[in-house]
């Protein structure tokens, strides 16, 4: 597969419109994981326009962002930071022995409060 | 009045009582919420990679289910409605979804997106509505109260139509009804930390701190939510700032119905 059609996969796979982005910063403005992001909302769309995927791939902010939607919702262009994330953690977790956590770590981090919705959403966030 | 309802692997056994309580506030209210057969884990978070469609078919089998049983689908658990609804909206405006989805499940007629998904909490608004609760109080519960909404009930806020994303007011207008004193805070709407607890483990503990830090600020005593994950967040994370309490067992309270 060349560069460019791992791109456009990539850019399909998110379902957002990178090329719409003005480049304002309100997705970043309203994330509340933007001080744990090495890559912030805005430069994941400006990224991925740009094919700038390997950096992408490489990076830690995929493992913490929340999915909560905010920066959706703020997006004056309609653009979707949120799915642009999950695109790049999805293709990620997907490469062999690339997933962000593994049924071993479970065990030893549960407590006895802990809900089932955590760990499902954690693992289909994580793990293939 | 019957309603077929979805209760979420989370409400059988962490957030048993998030369950039950609905349950028997919903009859003393008049509904009776039948939950529907073999409904198997929505799978917790909505898969937003578009060639997502084996991980969204649990929603859409239990969506089929209800269209043939009232037309109607219940929720509860933020999580589970988040799914469902978004996975609805896919089933009735994306073509590739429908087609693709529908090719898997073999259905004598093809899903199209008809059931209504309704959250717990649109129901008590719609379909009861608040004035009726109200009068059904007997124990009017004189305490201020901070509304957790998180995000999973309002964002999207395209899809989810819950209400105001960015000032919501349905659970102030619920605390209102059965007795208590809203308190509005600025985190209302703000993540708690979600599942990154199980990657990074700091995350939540500062989200979930802020959380009940800015309710307990604004003078609320306690916080609601309707998400078994938030509770969770809140409380292992909280070192006590305040109580956390299922919306459904405050319901419970004031209408003075028994667990
Ligand atoms: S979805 Fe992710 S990127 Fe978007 S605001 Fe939330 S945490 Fe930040
Ligand atoms: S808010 Fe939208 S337009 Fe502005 S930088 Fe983010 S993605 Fe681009
Ligand atoms: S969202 Fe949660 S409770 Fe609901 S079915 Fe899925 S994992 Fe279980
Ligand atoms: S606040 Fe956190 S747990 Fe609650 S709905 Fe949002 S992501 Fe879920």
């Amino acid at each position: 597969m060349t560069k460019q059609e791992r791109v456009e996969n990539m850019q399909r796979l998110s379902g957002t419109d990178v090329r719409k982005c003005m480049k304002c910063g309100k997705c970043s403005g309203r994330c509340p994981a933007f001080k744990e992001m090495d890559i912030k909302p805005h430069q994941f769309v400006s990224m991925l326009e740009r094919g700038k995927i390997d950096e992408l791939l490489a990076c830690d902010a995929i493992w913490n962002c929340l999915s909560c939607m905010a920066c959706v919702e703020r997006c004056p262009r309609g653009v979707a930071p949120a799915a642009v994330v999950e695109a790049v953690r999805d293709t990620v977790v997907r490469m062999q022995g690339k997933n962000g956590i593994t049924a071993e770590e479970i065990p030893p981090i549960v407590d006895e409060f802990i809900p089932q919705q955590l760990l499902v959403s954690a693992y289909r966030k994580y793990n293939k | 009045m019957k309603i077929s309802y979805y209760p979420g692997c989370t409400l059988k056994t962490k957030a048993k009582e998030l369950d039950v309580t609905a349950r028997l506030c919903a009859k003393a209210l008049g509904v009776e919420m039948e939950e529907i057969e073999n409904w198997q884990c929505c799978g917790a978070v909505y898969p937003m990679g578009t060639d997502e469609i084996a991980t969204k078919l649990s929603a859409v089998r239990a969506l089929d289910y209800a269209k043939h049983h009232g037309g109607k689908l219940l929720t509860l658990c933020s999580a589970c409605h988040n799914v469902i609804k978004r996975t609805n909206e896919d089933m009735k405006s994306n073509e590739d979804m429908q087609f693709r989805a529908n090719n898997y499940m073999k259905l004598d007629e093809p899903y199209k997106g008809e059931t209504e998904v309704l959250h717990y909490l649109e129901m008590l608004k719609n379909v009861i509505g608040f004035d009726v609760i109200k009068k059904a109080v007997v124990k009017p519960l004189n305490r201020k109260i901070g509304a957790y909404y998180g995000c999973l009930l309002l964002r999207p806020s395209g899809v989810m139509a819950f209400d105001n994303p960015e000032n919501p007011t349905i659970i102030e207008d619920f605390i209102r009804a059965i007795g208590g004193t809203p308190v509005t805070y600025p985190f209302r709407n703000e993540c708690c930390g979600a599942y990154v607890s199980l990657k990074n483990s700091e995350l939540p503990k500062q989200k979930s701190r802020k959380v009940l830090m800015s309710a307990k600020e604004k003078g609320a005593e306690e916080v609601i939510t309707a998400c078994p994950l938030c509770l969770y967040n809140l409380q292992a994370n909280g070192d006590g700032i305040l109580p956390v309490k299922y919306f459904t067992e405050l319901l419970a309270e004031a209408l003075g119905v028994e667990q």
